[in-house]
């Protein structure tokens, strides 16, 4: 296990409103190997954000907290690490990139001037060195006119440019761990390419590990070697790309999956998976997905699933691979066994 | 072969860059740029193209929603560009349109019952009770329930919002309905029942559908032809099943193969184009792609090539095939 650099263990990031306790991040587990690309998928408001800002410690708060759970990177717990050492992991071992750039780019400084900063929090180099490097950075990434660039502002480049910066960024501080959420969601398709060619070379050249939040099925098929699925705050289930786009487990999964309208198929009728995602509460029982699925029946109503384990040695929070006699097994695999 | 509804030629739409103390005029940013095809009735034929490049100032413009600066827009063989207000807001009732933000395009402060009877009431059903009844049959088609009527939209989830909007757009029995971007704001599963829902409605009431969106699987999908749009202009245009087999421009080549495939077996070659979009208040001389077609050849700087023709309805603008 010594080359994994992330690892959640049953956390839980819940926010606290006014209209009562949201499980936001409900029981989740799943870890990140040094060089490798792990996708988190799911629908709108699933948890994914709320997740990979937990590792961050970046939850806006109040309202949001992590309950408890574990979030070890390199085998030092950042749960509740102090902020004095997350501003020493932040944008130094971990680099995040969000989906608007201008979230974490400061509009009243240069581009030259954020990269320079960067720069030089990791080697000791002179103002005018960093500036050099930053403008070969600049270029490294596509960026047209880099050494123009490099004294503009923000606000003066595209979506793209503003995307390939933060890339930029995060390459200047070779993190061992990129969280990418949704970084080429607000994209163009040929935008889109170039953003995810970067971040192939950035792993496979410095081997960093990514945790890429997404909703695109076809961007996971593109980029990642493991997803892990999330419906409703909870991890549903989590295999290799080819097992989960070729062979899914949970019904959540196929039948997003069979939703998917494919380039290269003439069907006519498109799946779809009846209902909307429901607002968890901290009393929902029952399978989260049940009043959408149609496999559902009694116990799904009335039990919470945890992850079983499948005939092909995959977890599936779904009781239709609950098997009896190994139930005690799976529940200690379970992440989430409170009721 | 179903007649043309909808006959749109050389439309152009420039917006003034205004600056300076006194707003003198500075440029234009040419939105949409000598854009022609028509639509036949009952066929859905989808736009596609990157953000910016004209999708949504076409839509606006057929609907005289914005005043179209050039060109003709022939509905039903009507030039509707020349029609005075108060025949325009008679064709309205045929023409209508969907918006992407189901959220920004619904009033929050009016009920579902309001907003779906508003039509009805400007187009003269002046009975209350008849309004009702025909809001309680709309939300029925859209699939939604006669209780949601007393609701306000807030109340309702991104894709029972579209469903809202849809009801709105049918109320008066339309003929042609811009759809601009209607699920580009929600979740795969939600985005495959107004999908599906949408097709049915076009079996169902004969509807023909401008079927704007950037997600060209979706596109796809749904459409029976498709236009592609570059910096204003519309460069290709075919069956769909032509355009995404056998795709002709440079343009259309590289936006097909930029298309993330969730399938981990296809490793199709990509065409990764290099630099972003030009701004279109200054456009490239001669072809706007030839600051980045890979094919790009001397002539592309200077003449801009004809959208024309082919073969067999598959229309191209790109010097490789004159
Ligand atoms: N500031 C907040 N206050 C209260 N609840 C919040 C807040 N932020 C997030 N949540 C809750 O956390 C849940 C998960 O949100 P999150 O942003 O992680 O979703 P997501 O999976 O990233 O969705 P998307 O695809 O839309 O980005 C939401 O459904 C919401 O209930
Ligand atoms: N009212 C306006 N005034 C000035 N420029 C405008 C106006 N409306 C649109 N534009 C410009 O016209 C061009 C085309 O815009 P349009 O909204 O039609 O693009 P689109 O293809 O619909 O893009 P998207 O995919 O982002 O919706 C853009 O460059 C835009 O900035
Ligand atoms: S536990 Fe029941 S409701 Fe949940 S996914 Fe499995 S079959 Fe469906
Ligand atoms: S006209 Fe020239 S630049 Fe334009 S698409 Fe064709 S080959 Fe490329
Ligand atoms: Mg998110
Ligand atoms: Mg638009």
């Amino acid at each position: 296990m010594s080359d994994t650099i992330l690892e959640l263990n049953n956390l839980h990031t819940h926010f606290f409103t006014d209209s009562g306790e949201i499980p936001a991040v409900d029981g989740v587990s799943f870890h990140v190997n040094k060089g490798e690309v792990v996708g988190v998928v799911g629908e709108s408001g699933c948890g994914k954000s709320v997740t990979s800002l937990s590792v961050m410690q970046l939850v806006p708060s109040p309202p949001g907290r992590i309950v408890s759970g574990e979030i070890n990177f390199k085998g030092e717990n950042l749960a509740f690490a102090s902020e004095k050492r997350m501003r020493q992991i932040r944008g130094n071992e971990i680099a995040m990139i969000f989906q608007e750039p201008m979230t974490s780019l400061d509009p009243l400084y240069s581009i030259g001037n954020q990269l320079v900063e960067a720069i030089r929090m990791h080697n000791k180099s002179s103002k005018k060195e960093a500036r050099l490097k930053a403008i070969e950075m600049l270029d490294l990434v596509g960026i047209p006119r880099a050494s123009e660039v490099v004294d503009e502002f923000p606000h003066q480049l595209s979506g793209g440019m503003r995307q390939r910066v933060m890339i930029a960024m995060a390459m200047a501080c070779d993190p061992e761990l990129l969280i990418a959420d949704e970084p080429t969601t607000a994209l163009d398709v040929t935008i889109q390419a170039q953003i995810l060619d970067l971040m192939r070379d950035l792993n496979k050249e410095k081997d960093t590990g990514i945790l890429l939040i997404t909703h695109d099925l076809g961007v996971v098929a593109e980029m990642c070697d493991r997803v892990v699925v999330m419906y409703a705050g909870q991890v549903v289930e989590e295999g290799t790309v080819r097992e989960i786009l070729k062979d899914p487990k949970h019904p959540y999964t196929k039948g997003l999956i069979r939703s998917l309208p494919n380039l290269h198929e003439k069907e006519q009728k498109l799946y779809s998976i009846p209902g909307t995602v429901p607002k968890v509460t901290m009393n929902s029982v029952g399978c989260r997905f049940a009043p959408r699925c149609e496999y559902a029946f009694d116990r799904c109503f009335s039990e919470n699933p945890a992850l079983y384990e499948t005939e092909d040695n995959r977890y599936a929070r779904c009781f239709l691979y609950d098997n009896f006699e190994e139930q005690e097994v799976a529940t200690h695999v379970g992440t989430d066994s409170r009721s | 072969m179903s007649e043309p509804i909808l006959e749109v030629n050389h439309l152009k739409k420039y917006f003034d860059i205004r600056g300076g103390i006194f707003g003198k005029k500075v440029g234009a940013v040419k939105a949409v740029d000598d854009v022609s095809f028509t639509v036949n009735e009952g066929e859905i034929l989808g736009i596609v193209g990157e953000s910016g490049c004209g999708k949504s100032t076409t839509g606006k413009a057929l609907l005289r929603l914005i005043e179209p600066t050039e060109g003709e827009v022939k509905f039903n063989d009507q030039d509707i560009t020349q029609v005075n207000s108060e025949e325009m807001r008679k064709l309205r009732r045929d023409m209508q349109i969907i918006f992407q933000d189901p959220y920004a395009s619904l009033n929050p402060r009016h009920t579902v019952e309001k907003i779906v009877a508003e039509p009805l009431l400007v187009h003269g059903m002046t009975n209350a009770k008849e309004r009702k009844e025909r809001v309680k049959e709309l939300l029925e088609i859209v699939g939604l329930r006669a209780y949601h009527a007393s609701r306000y939209p807030h109340q309702f989830s991104g894709g029972q919002r579209q469903r809202i909007g849809i009801a709105r757009a049918l109320a008066n029995n339309p003929k042609l309905i811009v759809c601009d971007e209607p699920v580009s704001a929600l979740d795969v599963s939600v985005q495959s029942q107004i999908l599906n829902l949408m097709s049915d409605l076009r079996d169902q009431f004969n509807l023909t559908y401008l079927f704007i969106a950037h997600d060209l699987s979706v596109v796809k999908h749904i459409s029976d032809r498709v236009g592609v749009m570059y910096l204003g202009r519309m460069v290709e245009l075919a069956d769909k099943d032509e355009l995404y087999e056998n795709p002709k421009h440079p343009y259309t080549q590289a936006l097909l193969s930029a298309v993330p495939v969730a399938d981990p077996d296809e490793t199709g070659e990509r065409i990764i184009l290099q630099g972003d979009v030009p701004s279109p208040s200054n456009p490239p001389s001669g072809c706007p792609f030839h600051t980045r077609c890979p094919q790009a050849m001397d002539i592309c700087q200077e003449v801009t090539p004809t959208f024309q023709d082919h073969s067999d309805q598959h229309y191209v603008a790109c010097h490789l095939y004159e």
